[in-house]
């Protein structure tokens, strides 16, 4: 079965420095065969969305630790639908407290991958909703 | 025609035993792993006996409490005249806000105090810039100026408790107004105590907040280390940390070498400022780690304390004792602690303090069980200062000193944990120094090697932890009621910046931060030029700001 790369652009909106996490999934879903673009730290949520436009991807994965979640994730999917962003995915880690997930999920973040998720979950997640939004 | 045989009895004793008792007791029970190895993924072997240690010299390895080369310890009476501090880490939402947690936290025996601030705080931005947007008050306290702080310190007497600030890139800033709430409240500055962390290498290996590159950043701790040796002689300009470089994702040793290695740093920096070492270095403070891997973190803070002795008594030539008795404040791992199964966190970290304590730290912050899900609640914050308590007071490990010294286990990782960190000194050195390795991205890539191997192993199940990757239960026992922090707090600070804005003298205002900028651009100490700012009620986001032109800003090189 031939595939294309599936390609995901990696990011740190806000102020948060914490990129231990988003570090490992961008080497884990390098060695599993996707194309990773990280945006390093401190992206405005309109540099996020520009950069999944440049980059042509097919999922974008936020990642924070600081709490700033209900601020900056609705606003990366907004700006990503005016973009005209509409297939692709936008997944989000971090410290995300269960309560919130319901609401992040209804403005339009695919999923929430929180403490102790495994790597080998989040590539899974990101292969199969990668090739639904594109075929 | 056979060689000598070097073998000593006890080895030969030893092979006996291993054929005796041992084989055949692994034919029968074969051992559940090939490999055993520490939370750091360093082998551990089956049995240490006194052959683990071959020359093993008592008075040179260890010595006598008090004394070089402080293995085991810094006090000759270990915790007998004075426990630690117990210095519990807080801050979140306004000042208001986390003056009322110091009350309460002083209120039920805690000794110290230790400022948490808020991610725009920590970054130089005011409450009310459009970077801080949803940030605010979020994961420490907002501070935004001199009127803040007088909030937070609020009928707490600075001259009687001291106070710790987790602040590194506008320190001095933050220092300022520290000194300047000192002044109001009346306290001599002669008297103060407390610890600004400070420290900024670590910032570029691990934790990732910075403002200005690194030589000015450099230039602006001397700057502390030097105001505070003349005028706040009992404050810690700087507290050198392990602890941010662990959470990346480090090994043990490799917080001990990095940590300490940044430490020779900035000893050297404040030496070609033209100090002499024996007038700064017994103000250097240094913060570590502690993780699950009890015996491994406790041989990580006694070698530190060896080591540091040898490097100031080698490298540097310092010569009074105060220069080489390293002490440190210990925080148990944030990084250890799981969302699944919260509970369990307390006795993570009551292992982790155990292992602080019987490592000798000076000061010691446990973390709360529930704060891998949100900031602490009262109840959780509580219960981790109860787990000090019950440690100092119940478990009897605090009756005699260095009670592990001499464990042939413990005093063999010792060594190879002293050994590593001189073997990671020469790489280091080899790049020309701490600053230059990290612009070569070399701390920064050892520990993303580190945290990548280790979550490899805990996907594995190569390493276990509980409730996350084994002993998994369906439904999550986790009903913690959690402190969440609202956007009222940035709205508030919006307003109170704006009031400040229209009622301090502007003037004043623009004339302290252009002194700032010409002053720095000059060369002089921005210590009193920055008090200078703070007294007219310049914000932290207009003095950080005053010193981008002159200093630049950092960009992380790609690695």
């Amino acid at each position: 079965m031939s595939e294309e790369r599936i390609r995901v652009l990696l990011a740190k909106p806000g102020l948060d420095g914490h990129d231990r996490g988003v570090k490992v999934i961008a080497r884990a879903l390098r060695d599993a065969g996707m194309e990773v673009i990280y945006t390093g730290l401190r992206q405005t949520p309109e540099q996020v969305v520009a950069a999944a436009v440049q980059e042509d991807v097919d999922a974008i994965g936020l990642s924070i630790l600081s709490g700033a979640h209900m601020t900056l994730f609705p606003r990366v999917v907004e700006l990503a639908r005016q973009e005209g962003l509409g297939d692709v995915i936008i997944f989000g880690g971090g410290i995300i407290p269960d309560e919130d997930i319901p609401r992040l999920k209804e403005l339009g973040v695919s999923e929430l991958f929180t403490p102790g998720a495994r790597m080998e979950d989040i590539i899974q997640f990101i292969r199969k909703n990668a090739h639904q939004a594109s075929t | 025609m056979s060689a000598i045989d070097l073998t000593t009895p006890l080895e030969e004793a030893e092979r006996e035993w291993e054929e005796r008792t041992l084989e055949p007791a692994l034919k029968r029970a074969p051992e559940t792993k090939g490999r055993f190895t520490t939370v750091s993924l360093a082998p551990v072997e089956r049995l240490y006996t006194p052959n683990s240690l071959p020359d093993f010299d008592y008075e040179a390895e260890l010595g006598f409490p008090g004394e070089p080369p402080y293995t085991r310890g810094i006090h000759a009476t270990g915790y007998r005249g004075r426990l630690w501090t117990m210095r519990q880490f807080a801050g979140f939402g306004s000042a208001f806000d986390t003056n009322k947690r110091f009350k309460y936290l002083l209120d039920h025996g805690q000794t110290g105090l230790s400022v948490a601030f808020d991610l725009p705080t920590l970054m130089g931005y005011d409450s009310d810039h459009p970077f801080s947007e949803g940030e605010v008050g979020k994961c420490g306290v907002a501070i935004s100026s001199l009127a803040d702080m007088e909030v937070l310190f609020d009928e707490i007497p600075l001259e009687q408790v001291t106070t710790s600030m987790t602040i590194n890139a506008p320190a001095s800033m933050i220092f300022a107004m520290f000194l300047g709430v000192a002044e109001k409240q009346g306290a001599d500055w002669k008297r103060v105590g407390g610890t600004i962390q400070n420290d900024i290498l670590k910032e570029y290996i691990a934790q990732k907040e910075w403002i200005y590159p690194p030589r000015p950043s450099m230039r602006l701790i001397v700057d502390t280390i030097e105001f505070c040796t003349n005028e706040v002689p009992r404050f810690n300009p700087i507290s050198i940390s392990g602890y941010h470089i662990r959470e990346a994702g480090s090994t043990a040793l490799q917080e001990l070498a990095f940590t300490l290695r940044d430490g020779i740093e900035y000893v050297q920096y404040a030496i070609d400022r033209g100090m002499d070492v024996d007038d700064f270095a017994p103000r250097l403070s240094f913060f570590f780690n502690s993780h699950n891997d009890f015996f491994e973190e406790i041989a990580k803070y006694r070698a530190a304390r060896r080591i540091w002795y040898k490097v100031m008594t080698e490298r540097f030539g310092a010569k009074n004792p105060r220069s080489w008795a390293l002490r440190f404040h210990t925080q148990t791992a944030g990084v250890s602690l799981t969302a699944q199964q919260p509970l369990n966190n307390i006795v993570r970290v009551a292992i982790q303090a155990l292992a602080g304590v019987l490592g000798g730290t000076q000061s010691l912050h446990t973390d709360a069980y529930d704060e891998a899900l949100a900031l602490p609640s009262d109840e959780a914050a509580l219960i981790a200062l109860r787990t000090q308590q019950i440690i100092a007071h119940e478990s009897g490990v605090a009756n005699t000193v260095d009670p592990l010294g001499g464990s042939y286990f413990l005093e063999k990782l010792t060594r190879d944990m002293e050994d590593g960190a001189f073997e990671y000194f020469r790489k280091i050195d080899d790049f020309g120094g701490m600053i230059e390795a990290i612009e070569a991205g070399f701390p920064q890539r050892e520990i993303h090697d580190a945290s990548y191997e280790f979550q490899k192993a805990v996907e594995a199940r190569d390493k276990v932890i509980v409730g996350v990757n084994d002993y998994v239960m369906k439904e999550e026992p986790a009903d913690v009621n959690i402190l969440q922090i609202d956007e009222s707090v940035a709205e508030l600070q919006s307003e109170r910046l704006k009031k400040l804005r229209s009622k301090r003298d502007s003037a004043r205002v623009e004339k302290t931060l252009s002194n700032l900028a010409s002053g720095a651009r000059a060369g002089e100490n921005t210590m009193p030029l920055l008090l200078d700012c703070v007294r007219a009620y310049a914000t932290l986001g207009e003095m950080c700001e005053a010193l981008r032109p002159v200093f630049g800003e950092y960009q992380e090189p790609a690695f």
